[in-house]
C-alpha cells in the first residue's frame, strides 16, 4: 500500500451546486484535523466514527476558507481501502480550488490522473473487468496533463522557473563537488553566501506564487472559441470583447491565420477567448494551417461563439462548421446587424436544428449587442451549463503546490544554515526544491546534477 | 589434439581488485575456484593512484568489509598514511582514505589468495568462453587448455585489447607494460555481448631524490587513525605515517600544455575511447577551466621501499619531451627525474545494462562480471562489484536467491543499480551525490546496514554477526533513553553549558534536545546525565548521530519507505512488454531491451514515464488476479 497521501477535486468544477475534495492515504486524518474546525471549535474530527458526516469549516490557520460537510471514511471500507476524507464544499469553483490548495499545503500531494481508481484497483477494491478502463483513464488524463502542464505554461513563466531551478542546481553542484573533492574545492564560509542566494530565489518563487493567485501561470477560465467563415467579423468581435485592437481587422478574407488568445473578465467570470482563422475550403497552405489550428482549438473549447455575417447568405462552409460543433455549448451571433440583411434568424435555426442555440444580433464593429452577449454567457455560467476548464485549474493547483513545496524546501535549507548544520545537509533540501520545480518544467535532477558538477567545477586527480 | 582439461566450480578471469574479491568469496563459500591472471606478480596491483578509499569510495570499502570482503582488512595492514576526509562536515560525508604501500598491498592480497582453501591461482590468458544453450560451460586459455565450470566471473579490468598512449607513442599492452588480453573481446561479441571502448589515464611516477620538498606544503595523516575494517583493532593502526606533499601548476605549465595540445592523442583524435570527466587529464583541466591560474598537484609516495612518487592531479598523454617540460615547470619539480611516463589507456568494456542487478549476464546463464570491465572506474568500485558477482556466482550454484542490494541499503547498491539501469558514457565513479539516501548510508554504520546480509550469505561468522546485533540493541536502547531524560536548569547544568558556550537553560529540557545543539554532543553531556550506562565508543557515536540528525534521518526513512514500495514489485524474467497494450512505444522498447527486475528499476530507465509505471502496476495486478 502506498504511503503517500493524495488529494484531488472529485467532481466537475461547475460554478453551481457543490463540489467534493477527496483525500486518501495514511495522512488523511492528521491533515483534516489540522484544517477542520467544528462549529464549537473543539472536536477532533478524526476521532469520530467511520462513515459519519460533520458540519464545520475548513481553515488555513486563522483564515476560514469555506463552510463544509466532512465525511470520515476509515480504512478498509473505502473506495481506495485507505483512510479517506471527503470534503463537500459549497462556495463554487474557486473556493473548491482553495480548499484543495489548503489540503495540499497541510501535507497531501496532488493526485496523479486516475490515481484514486488506480489505488482502488491495486488494493483489490474494484473488479478485474474494470482494469482496462483504469488504464485508459490513466493514459487519457496523462496525455492531457502533460499537454497542459508543459505546453500551456506561458513561455516567460516556464523560463523563469527554469532559471530558478538552474540556480538551485548550481548551488547543489558546488556543495557536492566540494564534498566529493574536498582537497580541491573549499566550501568554507559558504553558508552566508548561500543565505543571500536563498533570499533571492525565495523571493522569485514568491513572485511566481503571487501571479499564480491571479491565475496567470496558466490561463484559468472558460475556454471560449470564436469561429466562423472568413471575414464575418470574428476579429472585430474579439476586439469588442477585449477592448483592444489586437486582432487585425481588414476587408480581406483570411487575415487571421493564427490563433489569437486573450483573457477577459466578465464581472468575475474569466473567459479565455481564442480568435480563429475563418474555416473554409482553402488551397492556401498558410491558411490551411490556420484552419487546422482552429479545429484543434474547437476540440478544447468549453464555449463556442459562432459568428455569421447577416449581410451574406449561408453556404456549404457554414454547414461544415456546424458539423464540428456537435456536443458543444454554442452561442450564435448574427453580426453586421448595421448592414443590409441577407440572412434571417430562421435560416440559421434551420441549420442548427434541434440544438436550440441562443441566437443574438450584434454589430461587433459598432459595439451593439455586446452587453447582451455578456449577459447570456453569465446566465449560462450560473446555470452550470458551462464551466471553468477543470484540467487547467487542476494543473494550476499542481504547479502552485510544486512552487510552494520548493519554497518550503528553501526555507528548510535556511533553517539548516541557521542551525549551523554541516554543509552536506543543505543539499538534501536543495535537491527537494530542485525536484519540485522540475515537476513543473519536466526535468529531473539526477544526471543534470552530475553534468553540472563536471562542467562547472574542476575535479581532482 | 591433446590438451589440458580441468574442472572447477567457478572460474574467475582476472586478479585485480574485482577478481580477488570474487575469487575469495567463491572459495570461502565452499566452491572449487580458479583465478586466472596474465601475471601472478600483478595480483591486486594498483596501477594508478596509491590510495584506497576517498570520498564515497571509503564508504564502499567499509561496505565490502561488512559483507565479508577483503579490501578493508588488506589496506589496514598495508597503509602508510590515513585521513578522514570531510571530518568537519556531516557524518554522512566523512570518508576514509589511506595511502597504500602498493607493493605491500599487492603482496598481502596475493598471500591471502594463496592461502585460501579451494582457491587455485593460474597464470594464463583466457581467450574464449565456452557457452552452450545460453549457459556458461567453461573457458579456454591461449594455450588451448580448457577449464570447465558451472559459473564464471569476468573481471578483466582494463586489459581487453588495451592500448597505452602518450604523444604518438603507442604500446599494445595493459597497464604498466603488462600483457594485454587480445582475444576475449571477439569471443564475447560472438556470444552477442555488446562492447564499449573506454579510456582513462595516469600521471608520471617520479624519483623522490629529484624533488625539492622545501617548495611544497607537507600533508600529514590524521593523529588518530581509524581503521577501514570493522574487524581491525584500532590500536593496531596507530603507526608512524609518511607524508604527502602539495604543490601547484602555474601559468607557465599551462602555456607548455597549450602549445603542445596538438601532440596529445586526446586532441589529435588518436584516442577513440570515452574518458572520465571526474579525473580529467591536466590537458583537459587547462582547456576546460582556462580561467584557473593554477591546479593542485599532490606528490604521494608509492610505498615505503621505493623512491617512486605519484604526481596526483597531472595525468596526461602528452609526448615524453613535453611531459618533462610540463612537470619541471612545477615548483619543487624543477630537476625532476621521471621513472615512468604518464599515459592514457584505452580498453574494451561492456555496456553493463546487459547485466541483471545480480551482475549475471542476461544472455548467458552462469556468467557474471565485475569491475572496470563493467564500465566503472576505481579500485573500490571494482572490488565492490567483484564481491557481489562472486557471491552471486556462489548463490547460483547453491540454488539460492542472488544478493541484490537496493539503493537504500548501500553505496554498493547505488553503484550497481546505476550501472545496470542508467545510460553511461564514461567510466563510472562513485560519488556521494549519487546516493539519494546518503544520510542513512554512512561509513560509520556500514556494519549495522550490511553485516546481517554478509552473515546470511555465509561470509560473516556467527560471532561477528552477534556482535553487531548486540551493538544494534545497545544503540536502540540508549537512543530511546536519551529522548526521555529530562535535564533541569540546575547549577551544574548551567556550568557545563557555559563551558561549551551554549545558551543557559530557562526551563527543563530533554537530553536529546540539548544534544541537538550544534556546539554540544552526546559525549559532551556525560556529566549531567546521571543514569548514563557505560557504552563503547562506536555505540556512543551512533546514538549521537541518531539524536543530532533525527529530523533529517526520519525524513529520509520516509522516502525510503516510498522507494521500497516499487522495489518490491517484481517483474517477470524475459517478459514481452508488447503484450501490455497501453504502454507507450518508447517504454515498450526500453523495457523489452533492459528487462528490469522490478518496477522500481523500470521507473529509473530513461524513457519510461510515471504513466507507464502506473500502467505496468495495473497490468501486474491484473495478471496476479487472473492467475489466482
Amino acid at each position: 500500500m502506498s504511503t503517500e497521501t493524495i488529494a484531488a477535486i472529485a467532481t466537475g468544477m461547475t460554478n453551481s451546486g457543490i463540489g467534493i475534495v477527496r483525500i486518501s492515504g495514511e495522512e488523511s486524518f492528521p491533515i483534516i484535523d489540522r484544517i477542520y474546525r467544528s462549529k464549537n471549535g473543539t472536536k477532533k474530527i478524526s476521532e469520530s466514527a467511520s462513515h459519519t458526516v460533520h458540519y464545520g469549516y475548513i481553515c488555513d490557520g486563522e483564515k476560514v476558507i469555506d463552510e463544509v460537510m466532512v465525511l470520515i471514511l476509515k480504512s478498509p471500507n473505502t473506495y481506495t481501502t485507505e483512510d479517506t476524507v471527503e470534503i463537500d464544499c459549497h462556495g463554487g469553483a474557486l473556493v473548491l480550488k482553495r480548499v484543495l490548495e489548503t489540503v495540499l499545503k497541510y501535507g497531501a500531494r496532488p493526485a496523479e490522473p486516475g490515481e484514486f481508481t488506480k489505488r482502488a484497483f491495486l488494493n483489490g477494491r474494484i473488479d478485474l473487468s474494470q482494469a482496462e478502463s483504469v488504464i485508459d483513464v490513466i493514459n487519457a488524463q496523462n496525455d492531457f496533463a502533460l499537454e497542459s502542464s508543459i505546453h500551456q505554461l506561458q513561455g516567460t513563466v516556464k523560463e523563469k522557473i527554469r532559471q530558478i531551478r538552474g540556480a538551485i542546481l548550481h548551488e547543489i553542484a558546488f556543495i557536492e563537488s566540494a564534498l566529493d573533492d574536498p582537497e580541491h574545492i573549499s566550501i568554507d564560509g559558504y553558508g552566508e553566501r548561500l543565505m543571500r542566494q536563498l533570499e533571492l530565489l525565495s523571493s522569485q518563487i514568491r513572485e511566481l506564487l503571487l501571479s499564480s493567485e491571479n491565475g496567470e501561470l496558466l490561463k484559468e477560465g472558460i475556454n471560449t472559441v470564436i469561429v466562423g467563415k472568413p471575414n464575418v467579423g470574428k476579429s472585430s468581435l474579439m476586439n469588442a470583447l477585449t477592448g483592444k485592437d489586437r486582432a487585425i481587422v481588414t476587408e480581406v478574407a483570411g487575415t487571421t491565420r493564427d490563433l489569437l488568445e486573450e483573457q477577459i473578465n466578465l464581472n468575475g467570470i474569466t473567459l479565455n477567448v481564442t480568435d480563429t482563422a475563418g474555416i473554409h475550403d482553402t488551397e492556401d497552405t498558410v491558411e490551411k494551417i490556420g484552419v487546422e489550428k482552429a479545429r484543434a482549438s474547437l476540440n478544447r473549447a468549453d464555449l463556442v461563439i459562432y459568428v455569421a455575417d447577416v449581410s451574406a447568405p449561408l453556404d456549404q462552409d457554414d454547414k461544415r462548421i456546424f458539423d464540428f460543433l456537435k456536443e458543444k455549448k454554442v452561442i450564435v451571433l448574427l453580426n453586421k446587424s448595421d448592414l443590409q440583411q441577407a440572412l434571417s434568424e430562421e435560416e440559421i435555426c434551420s441549420l442548427t436544428g434541434e440544438n436550440n442555440y441562443p441566437v443574438l444580433s450584434v454589430s461587433a464593429k459598432e459595439g451593439d449587442g455586446i452587453k447582451e452577449l455578456e449577459q447570456v454567457i453569465r446566465k449560462m455560467f450560473f446555470q452550470g451549463e458551462i464551466s471553468y476548464n477543470n484540467e487547467i485549474l487542476i494543473t494550476n493547483v499542481r504547479q502552485k503546490s510544486a512552487l510552494e513545496q520548493a519554497l518550503e524546501s528553501l526555507d528548510m535549507v535556511r533553517q539548516s544554515v541557521q542551525d549551523q548544520m554541516p554543509e552536506d545537509f543543505y543539499s538534501i533540501d536543495l535537491v527537494n526544491a530542485c525536484d519540485a520545480l522540475g515537476k513543473i518544467t519536466g526535468e529531473s535532477a539526477g544526471e543534470d546534477l552530475v553534468n553540472e558538477i563536471f562542467s562547472k567545477f574542476c575535479m581532482g586527480k | 589434439m591433446p590438451c589440458v582439461r580441468e574442472e572447477y566450480d567457478i572460474c574467475v578471469v582476472g586478479a585485480g581488485h574485482a577478481g580477488c574479491e570474487a575469487a575469495l568469496a567463491c572459495a570461502r563459500l565452499g566452491f572449487q575456484t580458479i583465478i586466472f591472471t596474465v601475471s601472478v606478480e600483478s595480483i591486486a596491483m594498483m596501477p594508478c593512484n596509491p590510495n584506497i578509499g576517498g570520498t564515497s569510495k571509503g564508504h564502499l570499502v567499509r561496505e565490502i568489509d561488512a559483507l565479508g570482503g577483503q579490501m578493508g582488512i588488506n589496506i589496514d595492514k598495508t597503509f602508510i598514511q590515513s585521513k578522514m576526509l570531510n571530518s568537519s562536515k556531516g557524518p554522512a560525508v566523512h570518508s576514509l582514505r589511506a595511502q597504500a604501500d602498493k607493493a605491500e598491498y599487492s603482496r598481502r592480497m596475493r598471500m591471502t589468495l594463496e592461502n585460501t582453501d579451494r582457491l587455485t591461482i593460474r597464470q594464463a590468458e583466457v581467450t574464449e568462453l565456452m557457452v552452450e544453450d545460453g549457459r556458461i560451460q567453461g573457458v579456454k586459455t591461449f594455450s588451448g587448455a580448457m577449464y570447465f565450470c558451472k559459473a564464471a566471473v569476468l573481471c578483466t579490468g582494463t586489459y581487453l585489447k588495451s592500448r597505452c598512449l602518450y604523444g604518438d607513442t603507442v604500446y599494445h599492452t595493459g597497464p604498466n607494460g603488462l600483457q594485454s588480453a587480445d582475444y576475449l573481446s571477439e569471443s564475447l561479441r560472438q556470444h552477442g555481448i555488446e562492447l564499449f571502448r573506454f579510456k582513462t589515464g595516469t600521471p608520471a611516477r617520479i624519483d623522490r631524490r629529484s624533488i625539492d620538498f622545501s617548495k611544497m606544503q607537507e600533508q600529514k595523516g590524521d593523529e588518530t587513525v581509524i581503521p577501514f575494517s570493522f574487524t581491525t583493532d584500532p590500536e593496531e593502526v596507530q603507526i608512524d605515517q609518511v607524508s604527502c606533499w602539495l604543490t601547484y601548476t602555474n601559468p607557465e605549465t599551462h602555456e607548455i600544455i597549450r602549445k603542445n595540445l596538438d601532440r596529445s592523442p586526446l586532441y589529435s583524435g588518436m584516442i577513440e575511447g570515452t574518458g572520465p570527466r571526474y579525473c580529467p587529464s591536466i590537458e583537459d583541466k587547462v582547456v576546460k577551466f582556462a580561467e584557473k591560474e593554477r591546479h593542485q598537484v599532490f606528490i604521494e609516495p608509492e610505498g615505503l621501499y621505493t623512491n617512486e612518487m605519484y604526481v596526483g592531479g597531472m595525468s596526461s598523454s602528452l609526448p615524453e619531451d613535453v611531459q618533462y617540460q610540463m612537470y619541471r615547470s612545477v615548483a619543487g619539480l624543477e630537476d625532476v627525474k621521471i621513472v615512468r611516463n604518464a599515459y592514457a589507456i584505452e580498453y574494451d568494456c561492456i555496456d553493463p545494462r546487459q547485466l541483471y542487478p545480480s551482475l549475471e549476464f542476461k544472455k548467458i546463464k552462469g556468467l557474471f562480471s565485475g569491475g572496470q570491465f563493467n564500465g566503472s572506474s576505481g579500485y573500490e568500485e571494482a572490488a565492490a562489484q567483484g564481491l557481489v558477482a562472486g557471491i552471486n556466482a556462489a548463490m547460483l550454484l547453491k540454488g539460492k536467491e542472488p544478493l541484490i542490494l537496493d539503493r537504500s541499503t548501500s553505496y554498493i547498491g547505488v553503484l550497481i543499480d546505476d550501472l545496470v539501469t542508467k545510460e553511461n558514457h564514461e567510466p563510472y565513479r562513485m560519488m556521494t551525490s549519487r546516493a539519494e539516501y546518503r544520510l542513512l548510508l554512512r561509513q560509520d554504520n556500514a556494519d549495522l546496514r550490511l553485516t546481517k546480509m554478509g552473515y546470511e550469505v555465509g561470509l560473516i561468522d556467527q560471532e561477528r554477526y552477534e556482535g553487531v546485533m548486540e551493538k544494534e540493541r545497545l544503540i536502540e536502547q540508549e537512543t530511546e533513553r536519551v529522548q526521555h531524560v529530562n535535564i533541569g536548569a540546575n547549577a551544574l547544568v548551567q556550568k557545563v553549558l557555559a563551558e561549551y558556550e551554549s545558551t543557559p537553560l530557562k526551563t527543563g529540557i530533554t537530553l536529546a534536545e540539548l544534544i541537538r545543539r550544534p556546539e554540544l554532543s552526546y559525549d559532551a553531556l556525560g556529566r549531567i546525565d546521571e543514569g548514563r550506562p557505560e557504552l563503547p565508543a562506536d555505540v556512543r557515536e551512533q546514538v549521537n548521530i541518531n539524536i543530532k540528525y533525527d529530523g533529517y534521518i526520519r525524513r529520509q526513512l520516509k522516502q525510503v519507505k516510498e522507494f521500497k514500495r516499487l522495489e518490491k514489485k517484481k517483474l517477470p524474467e524475459n517478459f514481452d512488454y508488447d503484450q501490455v497494450k497501453s504502454l507507450r512505444i518508447e517504454a515498450k522498447q526500453k523495457l523489452n531491451l533492459y528487462q528490469p527486475v522490478n518496477v522500481g528499476q523500470a521507473s529509473r530507465i530513461s524513457g519510461v514515464s510515471p504513466a507507464d509505471i502506473s500502467v505496468l502496476l495495473v497490468y501486474l495486478e491484473q495478471m496476479k488476479r487472473k492467475n489466482s
